[in-house]
């Protein structure tokens, strides 16, 4: 049988922190798959919390991946929230319309 | 009773400073004269009680300065010289805040005008009753910015603002010096107080100090230091071009200050400072020489001016040569003998001329004046006391101080000795020419006023003739009264330990006392015979002697050549550090460069700056990598 091992995880959390990077910088057209992206990265970071507390016998990892998981979900309840006001005011989410900062 | 002496008109300029606008110029003007007069009275008191050998007394007030062994009073100290100045001050200023009251009637700020008499009075006696350099130069200082108040009191006149600043800058070349003696005497005596300084002169007769490898006497040197600040003060040769602009300022302000009291301060501080004086030699004869140069210089401005203030301002120079060559000498009382006299009869000529000046409605030049006599006799007789004093005619007040000084200088047995007395009598020749030159123009002769302002020529009111006849009772018996006291058999009873007395027995020949009698003769006549029976005398003369004319005229072209040495050049200098140092140096490289390359650095910087989030993330991403990378390496 196939024996899945403590690289095999960090490989997937890797693969999707990189994913959720890429996401990030490559996404020209929708502020939401920004907020996915970040996402993504959290969920590849609660990936590694939980290989290592697993793979090392210490629940403290898991605890700290609920703990992820709930700032995570209240980021993007503010995040949306950001981006229903954002839009109003511009009747857009076009990523690369948002520049004001531009100096 | 000193501190109510020095203390009164201070409380006279707070009362006008606060409540002058209050409570109304009438008010402001009784008050301060019923203050000045009380002083003025106390001050004859005190003086009184100084005829005889009574030793020096100090009140003490409070502590003023401590720093190391440095220490410093306010302290009031009364011996026979500082009575005799608190006479004089106190006297004239009260007849001049009388006499305001008059010529200054229509004026808008009498109050202010009162309150800055009256601050002056107290910065005076101050600078006369302290007991160490430090209070003196705290007088010293005050009187210099009432002065200069008072002189720019009209100061919606443009000429009285630049004159004011004229005497103020002028008077701060003569205060560096004063300051550099005064930091020098706490140097090399440890303390600023008269008494430790007097005691321990003699200590450093002989003592040197290495300066650019000269060896300079310690004493000579600060004396020179001192006898700086007193020519400015006392406005002599080389720093006597503000007085005569100082005649700017109202009347009475040009006889209390600028006649009677500010100027003479100088001759009372080297008086003061006799005991280290005495051992300056080099100093004493430089003080001579000073002294009578600037009294036959400024005599021989005197005798073609044409302004009325002018003429008695030179006059005011020249006499305070005559101190000057006397305190050089050594002759400590003489000086301030001729101090006192001259206080009376200069404020005399002065408010005279006031007065004159008031009927004329502000009129100066004598070529406008002529036969006033029939119009105000009491002015015009007070002008031919004022004038026979100054003159010294026999038993007139100046008769007594100006002989005496004479003869010390005769007996000075020295060639500086010998230049002082032979100036001294060309000066009083001089002196003579140029009152009587005043007198003629001014009082007789027929009149070249316009018939308008000659028939409304009037007598002065009594508030302004009162004070007139108070002075020209101290311009006739000051002498006779205080020869004894001063110059004569009870000198020392008199100045018993405050002054250094050269003890000379001597009277002068019948011979010299005759020349002297005959040049001021000559003198008189010869004003005469040009302003009086010869008239056209005058302007032939000036014809004839065009150069020397000129010369006098133009005031030795004092102010043309310290304008083109000094004025000129420091423009020069001042426009070169403004323009090219300070706008093309500092300011370039300074403020203005730094701002500009901001603004160029920050135009590049904001370059950076996309405003698209994507950005912002991947510098974020790469900084952090870029941290963590050196985390793990190092």
């Amino acid at each position: 049988m196939f024996n899945v091992s403590l690289e095999h995880f960090l490989f997937l959390g890797a693969i999707l922190f990189t994913i959720g990077i890429l996401g990030i910088f490559l996404n020209k057209k929708n502020v939401i798959i920004v907020l996915m992206s970040i996402e993504l990265i959290l969920l590849s970071v609660n990936i590694n919390f939980i290989a290592f507390s697993s793979f090392s016998g210490d629940l403290s990892g898991q605890i700290f991946a609920m703990l992820t998981l709930t700032v995570a979900a209240a980021e993007a309840a503010i995040g949306l929230a950001i981006l229903v006001v954002f839009f109003r005011n511009l009747a857009s989410i076009s990523v690369e319309k948002i520049s004001n900062l531009k100096g | 009773m000193i501190a109510f002496v020095v203390f009164l008109p201070l409380a006279g300029f707070l009362y006008c400073a606060f409540l002058g606008k209050l409570l109304g110029d009438r008010n402001a003007q009784l008050v301060t004269n019923i203050l000045l007069f009380v002083s003025a009275i106390l001050s004859w008191i005190i003086f009184f009680r100084y005829l005889g050998p009574t030793n020096t007394t100090t009140l003490q007030i409070l502590n003023w300065m401590m720093s190391g062994t440095f220490s410093a009073d306010w302290s009031l100290r009364v011996d026979a010289l500082t009575a005799t100045m608190l006479i004089v001050v106190t006297t004239v200023s009260a007849c001049v805040h009388l006499y305001s009251i008059g010529y200054m009637n229509k004026d808008k700020s009498i109050s202010r005008f009162m309150g800055y008499l009256s601050l002056f009075t107290f910065f005076m006696l101050m600078l006369v009753t302290s007991d160490n350099l430090l209070q003196m130069f705290f007088g010293w200082e005050g009187v210099g910015l009432t002065s200069y108040l008072l002189i720019g009191f009209w100061h919606h006149k443009e000429s009285a603002n630049k004159a004011a600043i004229k005497a103020f800058i002028v008077n701060r070349v003569g205060d560096f010096g004063f300051i550099l003696g005064i930091a020098g005497i706490f140097f090399i005596f440890g303390s600023v107080q008269f008494d430790v300084i007097f005691d321990t002169a003699s200590n450093y007769k002989n003592h040197t100090f290495n300066f650019l490898s000269f060896n300079l006497s310690t004493i000579n040197t600060l004396c020179f230091l001192l006898f700086l600040g007193a020519m400015g003060k006392s406005a002599q040769l080389g720093l006597h071009t503000w007085l005569p602009d100082a005649m700017e300022g109202p009347t009475p302000v040009s006889a209390l200050i600028h006649a009677a009291t500010m100027v003479t301060a100088g001759v009372f501080m080297v008086a003061r400072m006799s005991p280290l004086f005495e051992y300056a030699q080099f100093t004493n004869l430089f003080i001579t020489f000073i002294g009578a140069t600037t009294a036959i210089i400024t005599a021989s401005i005197a005798i073609t001016q044409n302004d009325i203030k002018k003429v008695i301002a030179y006059s005011t120079c020249s006499q305070l040569g005559y101190m000057f060559f006397a305190a050089g000498l050594g002759a400590y009382n003489a000086s301030i003998f001729h101090l006192t006299t001259h206080g009376f009869f200069k404020a005399l000529l002065f408010l005279s001329a006031g007065s004159v000046i008031h009927a004329m409605h502000h009129e100066q030049d004598m070529r406008k004046m002529g036969g006033l006599f029939s119009k105000m006799p009491f002015t015009g007789t007070m002008m031919w006391i004022g004038s026979l004093a100054i003159i010294g005619f026999p038993y007139f007040s100046g008769y007594y101080s100006k002989e005496s000084i004479l003869e010390n200088a005769y007996f000075a047995s020295s060639n500086m000795g010998l230049y002082a007395y032979t100036v001294g009598i060309v000066t009083a020749l001089l002196t003579a020419f140029y009152s009587w030159r005043l007198l003629f123009m001014t009082f007789h002769g027929t009149t070249r006023a316009s018939n308008d302002t000659f028939h409304k020529a009037h007598e002065s009111p009594k508030v302004m003739i009162v004070p007139l006849a108070f002075l020209s009772v101290g311009s006739i018996f000051s002498g006779i009264f205080l020869s004894d006291y001063f110059i004569g058999s009870k000198e020392n009873d008199f100045w018993f330990v405050s002054l250094i007395l050269s003890h000379n027995e001597y009277h002068l020949p019948f011979l010299q006392t005759l020349i002297i009698k005959l040049s001021v003769a000559f003198g008189v006549l010869s004003a005469a015979l040009v302003y009086f029976y010869r008239k056209e005398l005058a302007n032939s003369l000036a014809q004839n002697l065009r150069p020397l004319y000129s010369l006098s005229f133009n005031k030795w072209y004092v102010d043309e050549l310290y304008n083109n040495i000094f004025t000129k050049s420091f423009f020069y200098l001042a426009s070169l550090f403004w323009k090219r140092g300070d706008v093309r140096l500092i300011d370039e490289y300074g403020p203005n460069g730094v701002s500009r390359l901001i603004n160029i650095s920050s135009k590049f910087l904001s370059l950076i700056q996309s405003g698209y989030l994507y950005h912002y993330a991947f510098v974020m991403l790469g900084g952090l990598v870029i941290i963590l990378t050196w985390f793990v390496y190092y």
